[in-house]
Parts: structure tokens; sequence; C-alpha cells
């Protein structure tokens, strides 16, 4: 081990991967808005975290901006109208899901006017408390841009809370296909600095490090321009490395820290953060604009016209690429996100949602796949693996349905990336294999929490049915206390009655 | 006849000490095999084992009168937690288990007449009388007790109905 170490202290560690990025020409067009289309459906679950309430009726009408359903719970975003229009209904919609299940949304039929609501304006956004900023950042339903959704505001009061002295900065963007953080970057850095200036007041954090990967040079340049006003925000190049975007692996490239197994990024000091949530945060405070639409990237060699478009949240795919001059001709895949971890779509009639980096349609070259093969045991997925597991022995106890056993080899820390499938010479689907295992550990914890639940609904009843019982019996002998005492006052009373009128009588005797 | 009295009330008084001492001291422990078991049981003492209630089918399940398949609500799931506990390999192939179910009440035949919600073992219906009852998914064990009463045929064990926060992805199939 200490001789491998020493390799690796000249050579560098050598996890990840180097795909093709196929990032440009899609990176260098013009960001293109795209018109609002004539429905759009917001889905209800577009976070992590409890899904939101809906707070609108159906026929209602809303103006663009205006909150349609409220967040329920610790963990939860609220949703807000992406355009002007009326509620149209309320119901199921296939959801952007590699399942093609349905999920609740509110469909919202477009008036053509995409009139904002009127928000009131903080006069100075940077004198704001660090509390107050991220209630306005929770009130925007701002979650994290890189893909995780998570709710930003958690995130920013969590940092406040636990002590945090960087600030990371998600720049890079690893995933081959897309480029919207890259165009973002380019087009506002002035306003991702400024978003970034917030959460370091909001989170307390000294520091913010803003890691790009070096194959985006004109996104570094534009935002070490806007940055160089800010000593406290250093823009840092990064090597271009699948998976560089993943928090764990920027942070040691940042920071030099290393996150523990079953520790969050907060545990050592640090917060992670992406550029498109910098962006949002700012127009969520500076400008009252709560997130309804982002930066989305359309490639892929089946699409007419690739580039990047500022999309409103609940717009259909398939409005979106015929506004984008349509397919060519073969689609043989429609994948939501990179093309490592984004999600297979069953159609185009899905609507995007705030996780939504990108969608791209493959043709058959690009989504060639090809029959797996026997395991050779070669371990080119163990050197790839970012995490330092062993994909081949964890897939293997996965296909005998050992999942304790996978776990034993650290299944809970695999980030699914998929490095471990990219570079398997015999195309064995290892990440498909750790998905299925983590989607089935988690059943198996809730059907563990819900027997408990059960159980405990099961006795309750029972000393409901024994009180219950218990209290009609001793409803019954009050009643039978009551009636014999009723009983003995009317024959005490006869009796009285009876001597009295014997004494009346011996009265009259006397007399 | 006072001496014989006495010297059997006595004699009965005597052992009672030494019977009510020894159940204090001596007492054995309930086999605890069979509270782990019971813990892993559904709970909901349906009765569609034969026996009465969970805790009696778990003593059963460890004397080796019954199967660890014997439990219809845990299904196959239930059955292999229980094999790999006690250390016995099982057949769950005769077992006939399509996944777990729940109830569902189809409201066009609902009636409102509150039978159903009076044997659910978990309180899992809701519903006044003459008002469409529904079943609490996350409640619903699957014993299906409730099916018996109903007068109109309203209520039917169906699949678990996946969404999207239960959705699994599949298996990969071997190479």
């Amino acid at each position: 081990m200490g001789f491998m170490n020493i390799f690796k202290h000249f050579l560098g560690s050598d996890w990840g991967v180097h795909p093709d990025d196929h990032k440009r020409p899609a990176a260098d067009a013009a960001t293109r808005r795209l018109p609002v289309p004539p429905r759009v459906h917001l889905m209800l679950s577009q976070h992590v975290g409890a899904p939101s309430r809906p707070v609108v009726l159906v026929g209602q009408k809303v103006k663009k901006g205006e909150l349609i359903a409220a967040a329920q719970g610790n963990i939860s975003a609220p949703l807000h109208a992406s355009t002007s229009g009326v509620v149209s209904a309320i119901g199921e919609i296939t959801a952007p899901h590699a399942s093609g299940l349905g999920g609740m949304a509110i469909s919202i039929d477009a008036d053509g006017d995409d009139a904002w609501l009127e928000s009131e304006l903080p006069a100075d956004p940077f004198a704001l408390s660090p509390a107050e900023i991220a209630t306005r950042v929770a009130a925007a339903g701002v979650v994290g841009l890189g893909g995780a959704t998570f709710p930003s505001s958690v995130k920013l009061n969590l940092g406040r809370r636990s002590g945090i002295d960087t600030l990371i900065v998600n720049g890079s963007e690893c995933e081959p296909y897309l480029s919207c953080d890259d165009r973002l970057m380019r087009d506002k850095a002035a306003d991702i600095v400024a978003g970034i200036r917030l959460m370091l007041v909001s989170t307390g954090a000294k520091v913010a490090k803003v890691g790009i990967e070096d194959n985006k040079p004109e996104a570094i340049a534009a935002m070490r321009e806007a940055a160089a006003r800010f000593g406290e925000i250093e823009i840092t190049p990064v090597p271009a490395r699948y998976p560089m975007g993943s928090d764990r692996q920027l942070i040691v490239e940042l920071t030099g820290r290393e996150v523990p197994s079953d520790a969050r990024a907060a545990d050592v000091g640090v917060i992670v953060h992406n550029v498109g949530t910098a962006y949002s945060v700012n127009q969520a405070v500076c400008l009252g604009r709560p997130l309804v639409s982002r930066l989305m990237t359309l490639n892929g060699a089946a699409v007419q016209a690739p580039g990047n478009y500022e999309v409103p949240l609940g717009t259909l795919i398939s409005d979106w690429v015929a506004f984008a001059g349509g397919t060519q001709a073969d689609v043989a895949k429609i994948v939501m996100g990179g093309p490592m971890m984004g999600t297979v779509l069953p159609h185009l009639r899905v609507p995007v949602v705030k996780g939504t980096s990108g969608i791209l349609l493959l043709n058959a070259a690009e989504a060639a796949a090809s029959e797996p093969e026997p395991c050779i045991r070669c371990g080119s997925c163990v050197k790839a693996c970012p995490m330092g597991l062993l994909p081949l022995e964890m897939s293997a106890r996965i296909r005998n349905d050992d999942m304790e056993g996978a776990v034993g080899l650290g299944l809970s820390d695999c980030i699914a990336c998929g490095c471990c499938a990219y570079v398997c010479p015999s195309r064995i689907p290892l990440v498909q294999y750790f998905y299925h295992a983590k989607g089935d550990l988690s059943s198996r914890e809730r059907a563990k929490l819900r027997t408990e639940a059960t159980k405990k609904l099961a006795q309750q009843r029972q000393e409901r049915l024994e009180r219950e019982a218990r209290e009609k019996a001793e409803a019954a002998a009050k009643r039978k206390a009551e009636r014999e005492a009723a009983a003995a006052a009317k024959a005490a009373a006869e009796a009285v009655a009876k001597t009295v009128a014997v004494n009346a009588e011996k009265q009259g005797e006397s007399a | 006849m006072i001496a014989a009295i006495l010297s059997l009330t006595l004699l009965g008084a005597a052992l009672g000490i030494v019977l009510g001492f020894a159940n204090k001291v001596l007492k054995v422990e309930g086999n605890p095999v069979v509270e782990e078991l019971i813990a892993m049981m559904p709970g909901s003492n349906c009765g569609q084992c034969g026996f009465p209630g969970c805790s009696g089918a778990a003593e059963a399940i460890v004397d080796g009168t019954a199967p660890p398949t014997c439990c219809p609500p845990g299904g196959k799931t239930l059955a292999a937690a229980i094999a790999a506990k006690l250390g016995l390999s099982v057949d769950l192939s005769a077992m006939n288990d399509d996944g777990p179910k729940i109830a569902i009440v189809a409201e066009e035949l609902c009636i409102g007449c509150c039978r159903c919600s009076k044997v659910c073992p978990t309180d899992a219906i809701i519903g006044a009388a003459k008002q469409i009852h529904n079943v609490l998914r996350e409640a619903c064990t699957g014993c299906s007790s409730c099916v018996e009463k109903c007068p109109t045929e309203a209520l039917a064990m169906k699949p678990v109905p996946v969404t999207l926060q239960h959705w699994v992805m599949p298996k990969p199939l071997a190479a």
C-alpha cells in the first residue's frame, strides 16, 4: 500500500474518466429565450423532500411568479407560476423520471402576457441579515440547480449553524454535452458574483472558491473579470476530468479536505453550491424573482439547433424541441441531464423541472448499447472509481441479492457517477446494479418503518377497544347504581308515607 | 377432624409459598427468538396464518410446527427474513406471492356500512356511516380481514400501486 502511495504522490491520484465532452458547438451558440408555450405543467415534486402543496384552484388566474404550491415540512420548496394565465388542471402527468410513471402537476394555460407579479424589493440586499436572505431564498423556491435539487435555503441555514469557513461554488460542469453553467458564467458573471456574495453573507463563510474546469477558458475569464473587485471570491481553474463536479471531489481539489464516509461537506467546514444556484439566489433576493425558469442545454446529434435556452419551468420538452427546429430523423434515446448520470425519458411529452440541466436527443450511433459480457476482473472500474470502491465486487454481490455484502463494501459511499460502467471493457451495467441496490435498500428501510408504524396502530386500536369496553362497563354500572338508588329512594318514600299514614290512623284512633 | 384440616391447610400454604418463590426466582424467560420474530411480523394479528395472532404464529414457527411462509401479509420478504434468522432453507417459489397487496375500495360500490372499518386491525379504513370509505395506503398491512366483511364486494386486495417515491430501478439482466 505504501509503495502504491509513492506512485500516487508523483503521478497524482488517477480517479475518474475523460470522456469526449461534446460541449461545443452548443456551448458557443448564443443563449436563446424560449417564448412562452401555450401550456405549462409544473410538477409538485421538483425538489428533494416533501412535494409542495397546491394553494390555487382550477380556474384561478395567476400572474408569473405567483405562489401556486407551498412548501410542506422542513425540507421542501414552494412552486411559482412560470407564466401568467389560468390554472387549467391539477392532476397527474408523466413525470421526467426513468420509470415513466405519473406525478402530480399543476397545469397553467398561458394568456400570452407573461405578466410578472409585482413584489417589494429590499433597498440594499447586501444589508439584509443572514437569516433574512435565507428566508427570501426559501420563499423563491430556489433549489440546488446542479442536479441534486436540494432546497438551497436549508443549506444556507445549515452553513450558519455548523461553522462553515469556505463556500465552494461549483462551476466545473463535468458532464459531457452539457454547457448551461458554462454559458451562464459567460453571460451573467456579474449576477453570479452578486449571488455568491449574498451566499457568503448568509452562510457566514469567509471565502468563496469557484471551481471551473479548464476546458471553459471563456467562463474562467468572464468570472475572473466580474470577481476582480471582491478579494473574498477566488476563481480557480480545475483540471477537466469526470466527475470533477461531484461535491466530494471538488472539495478535495479546492481545499485539500476529504469528506469522511457517512459525513457531510458541512462537517469539514465547507458548503457547495452550484453557479446556477448562485444566479437564482441573486434573482430572488435582489430582484424578487422566484425560480420560474432556468438555462438548459439542448444537445445531441439528433437535435437540429443545439444550444442553450432559457426555458420556463413546466414547458413540455416537445414544445421546446419544436421551437429549436425539431429533430433529425432518428432519435434513439432521450436523456434528461448528462449522458453519465442522466435519466432516460420515455417520450418528449414530459415537462422540464428545476433540476433539468439539459435534454439530450441521441441518435443511434451515440446511444449504441451492446450486450454485456462476463467480468474479466481487469480492475479498470476499481481504478476509475472516484470514491475508491470496488465496483466489480459490489455488483457481483448485488447480482446474487446479497445487499448486505454490497453495503459492507461501501455501497452507501457510491455516488452513482457511472465511471465504472463507462470504462468497463465487458460493458457490464455496473452503475445500474448500484441504482437497483440503493433503491432496493431504501424500499426495505421504508417497509421496516411502515411495519413499526402499523404495529403501533394495531396496539393503539387494541388499547382503544379495551378502553371503550371499560367505559361501557363503567357507564352500565353507574346506570345500574342510579337505578337502584332511585328504587331505594322510592321505597323509602313509600315507607315514610306508610308510617305517616299509620301514625295518622293511630292519632285518629287515639283521638 | 380439626387436626386434619389444620395440617392440610398448613401443607397447602407452605407449598404455595414455595411455588410462589420458585416462580419469582426460577422464572424462565420467554424464548428470545420468538420475541425477535414477533418484532419482524406485521403485528396486525389478522389470523390468516391460523394461529391466534402474530405471537402464536411466531411460537409455532420457532417450534417447527408452522413453515416460515405461513404469513400472507408478510409475503416472500418476511419468509426469507425469518428463514435467514432461523437458519432454515425455505422454498419461496411455492409461496403464492405477487408482491405486497393492500385493500382498495371501489368507490362506486361502497354503501358506507362501516363494517370494514370496525374489523381493520390497524384502523386503516376511514369513513363515516353512509359515506364512502377509503383505505389509508400507508396504514394497510394487507391482512384482508375487511374483504369478507364487505356486503357489496367493494373491497378488493390489489397490488400496492407503484409511485415515483416507491419505484426501484429493476436489476439489470445478468451477463
